[in-house]
């Protein structure tokens, strides 16, 4: 792992390293956008590093990124609320991160390479020509959050139905959906009509500190 | 004579050899395929939008219904990366557990696979014959968890429970007489692990069964050989795994490469094809539920030898016992957290993969430090193998499609998510 960590300072241009974590044994490199292609293709065709396959691309949207639906920490005091609070639509960091997944199996590692996108503009270069396997997963990563990645040849949606409106693995973007479909008898057709069901929360996200119990031992 | 024209046509959604919902726009000209479309996302349900709004154990149960023929190797990446994410291991006869389960689900997968391939192709018998043996493990899964195919059995620090001491047996009804019914549970009298013993001395005798009827087949051979040839180089690219890669001669396997839990102290062989077409990637398979049978050996002596605790003894995690629970207030209040709020994970982004029997499947786990994930990517590896069925099946024949679509071992559940 430190090998890896030392290889990636050696062979890629200094500026273009935003950081590299090590946590959990995997090696976490990021990088800005515009820098993009150009580290990919060192990635890839680099001897010393060779990362031959692209496992996995994905897109993760911190919009509500440590935010809790229930306060734990006051609660002796005020009780809990009903945990139906809205969650803020408001991220004080850069809100898209697009995560790529890398192996080498030449050398037997994996890196992954995460890109926080800059809004308004989610947009990205395409490294189809430089793995193949890309085709599909930045179709998804655009179907599901609306990245956009050029000089992709074919980017249309992949896994939602034909004429869907809206990005829905998006943190706004409602559990239940925004439309339902039925069919009309008396227009013999499909027709679209919003959703008629609530959002209920079952159990409520809580954020609590992971080594709680073990300080008090 | 007319001119030949180049026309479109329509494959499924709903076509038996469609292996579920996929529909693919073909564009041919006469019987030979220019270009494919496939359109996935009939079986979509957004799974990983699902799992971000319930505690980390309400989701394992979905984990089955991803890859629904490979459902406990599913679960296995999911829990894995959980303990990864909390640091800590399941103990060792839970991890012995969960190897003999992961190699019981390969059979299981590659017998479906082998089954469907073969149907797909015109041998109608063998579909037969695999689920004859399918039953038999599917059997297993059912006696140590309650359900046939969607188990929820693994568990982050463990399994659910400890295997069971008795098959469940046949009983005497309107099909079945007395003295058929003694003979059917004549393997059934001991333990779960002797049922699976006597499964795995009868099983290498059934595989040859099925060699018999197919390797040296003549219509099969002009079925399978020289159909979707991969080459390596391109079999990376690609982003195949599993089979798939092995098939093409690439020598990857996690189980070896970067193994996780007992595999080190196994001894088991990777095969590899060197073709890259259909027939290398059907002997792959063959020959890897041989290897699996002697994993499953291996793990059943060690299972037999050593008792021991199945789920970690941390009440943060894995609950108490029923008796605990109902004697010591502070189990029941683990209990009732658990069930209710459930744990929560450190912060951080952990990929945990697995050798499942179509490739590699991962788990890409993002917590914010809550009782929920706060984000799950799942990379199937049937994702990746049908993004590459235009250029798998260009410049083939019409029927070769079905034989390129099943040589992939698709299922649906995955690839939608």
């Amino acid at each position: 792992m430190d090998k890896l960590v030392e290889l990636l300072h050696s062979h890629l241009p200094k500026d273009t390293i935003k950081s590299i974590d090590c946590a959990f044994e995997e090696v976490t490199l990021k990088v800005a956008t515009d820098q993009w292609l150009q580290i990919a293709s060192i990635l890839k065709n680099e001897p010393s590093l060779a990362f031959d396959v692209l496992i996995d691309i994905c897109a993760v949207d911190y919009l509500h990124y440590g935010q809790s639906e229930w306060v734990t920490e006051r609660s002796t005091f005020v009780g809990y609320s009903r945990a139906t609070t809205q969650f803020k639509n408001e991220c004080a960091t850069d809100r898209f991160v697009v995560v790529y997944h890398l192996l080498s199996i030449t050398h037997n590692r994996r890196l992954r390479v995460a890109i926080p996108l800059q809004l308004p503009h989610l947009q990205i270069d395409s490294v189809i020509d430089l793995w193949p396997a890309a085709d599909w997963f930045e179709r998804e990563a655009y179907d599901l959050f609306g990245v956009v990645f050029q000089g992709h040849p074919d980017l249309r949606r992949i896994l939602t139905d034909y004429g869907f409106i809206g990005h829905p693995m998006r943190k706004d973007f409602p559990l239940c959906g925004e439309v339902e479909i039925r069919y009309d008898a008396k227009d013999e057709r499909c027709v679209y009509d919003p959703v008629d069901i609530q959002l209920r929360t079952t159990v409520a996200k809580v954020i609590r500190q992971h080594d709680r119990g073990d300080t008090n031992e | 004579m007319s001119k030949l024209q180049s026309y479109t046509i329509n494959f499924g959604p709903q076509h038996p050899a469609a292996h579920g919902v996929l529909r693919l726009v073909m564009e041919m000209e006469g019987e030979l395929v220019k270009k494919i479309d496939p359109h996935i996302g009939l079986l979509h349900r957004a799974t990983e939008k699902l799992v971000e709004s319930k505690p980390y154990l309400h989701s394992v149960g979905y984990m089955d219904r991803l890859d629904y023929v490979s459902m406990m190797v599913n679960e296995h990446a999911y829990v894995l990366a959980i303990e990864k994410l909390l640091g800590v291991e399941a103990p060792i006869r839970a991890q012995y557990i969960r190897v003999m389960f992961d190699e019981i689900t390969r059979i299981l997968n590659h017998l479906l696979w082998l089954g469907a391939h073969s149907l797909d192709l015109g041998a109608m018998s063998l579909f037969l014959y695999c689920f004859r043996e399918r039953e038999d493990l599917i059997d297993c899964y059912e006696a140590v968890s309650g359900a046939r195919m969607h188990a929820t059995y693994y568990r982050p620090g463990g399994v659910a429970r400890d295997l069971p001491h008795s098959m469940p047996h046949y009983k005497p009804s309107t099909w079945h007489t007395k003295a058929e019914v003694s003979k059917l549970n004549s393997n059934r009298e001991g333990t779960l692990l002797d049922f699976i013993w006597d499964f795995t001395e009868r099983f290498p005798g059934r595989v040859d069964e099925y060699e018999s009827l197919l390797t040296d087949n003549r219509v099969w051979k002009q079925r399978t050989v020289g159909i979707g040839v991969v080459s390596p180089e391109r079999a990376k690219a690609l982003g195949f795994s599993g089979p798939m890669l092995r098939g093409s001669g690439v020598l990857w396997d996690l189980r070896k490469h970067q193994p996780y839990e007992v595999y080190p102290d196994l001894d088991f062989d990777i095969p590899l094809g060197t073709n890259g077409d259909c027939y290398d990637r059907y002997l792959v398979r063959v020959e890897e539920m041989r290897q699996s049978n002697r994993i499953i050996r291996q793990c059943v002596q060690w299972l037999k030898d050593n008792p021991g605790p199945v789920s970690i003894d941390d009440a943060k995690i894995s609950p108490p016992s029923r008796e605990q629970m109902k004697d010591d207030m502070e189990s029941m209040i683990h209990h009732f957290k658990l069930y209710t709020e459930g744990f929560c994970l450190p912060k951080g982004e952990v990929y945990q993969a697995v050798e499942q029997p179509k490739g590699e499947f991962g788990i890409y786990l993002v917590s914010d430090g809550a009782n929920k994930p706060y984000r799950m990517k799942i990379r199937a590896s049937g994702f990746s193998h049908l993004a590459a069925m235009n250029e798998m099946c260009k410049g083939h024949m019409l029927p070769d499609v079905v034989a390129i679509l099943s040589t992939m071992d698709i299922v649906f559940g995955e690839v939608d998510r």
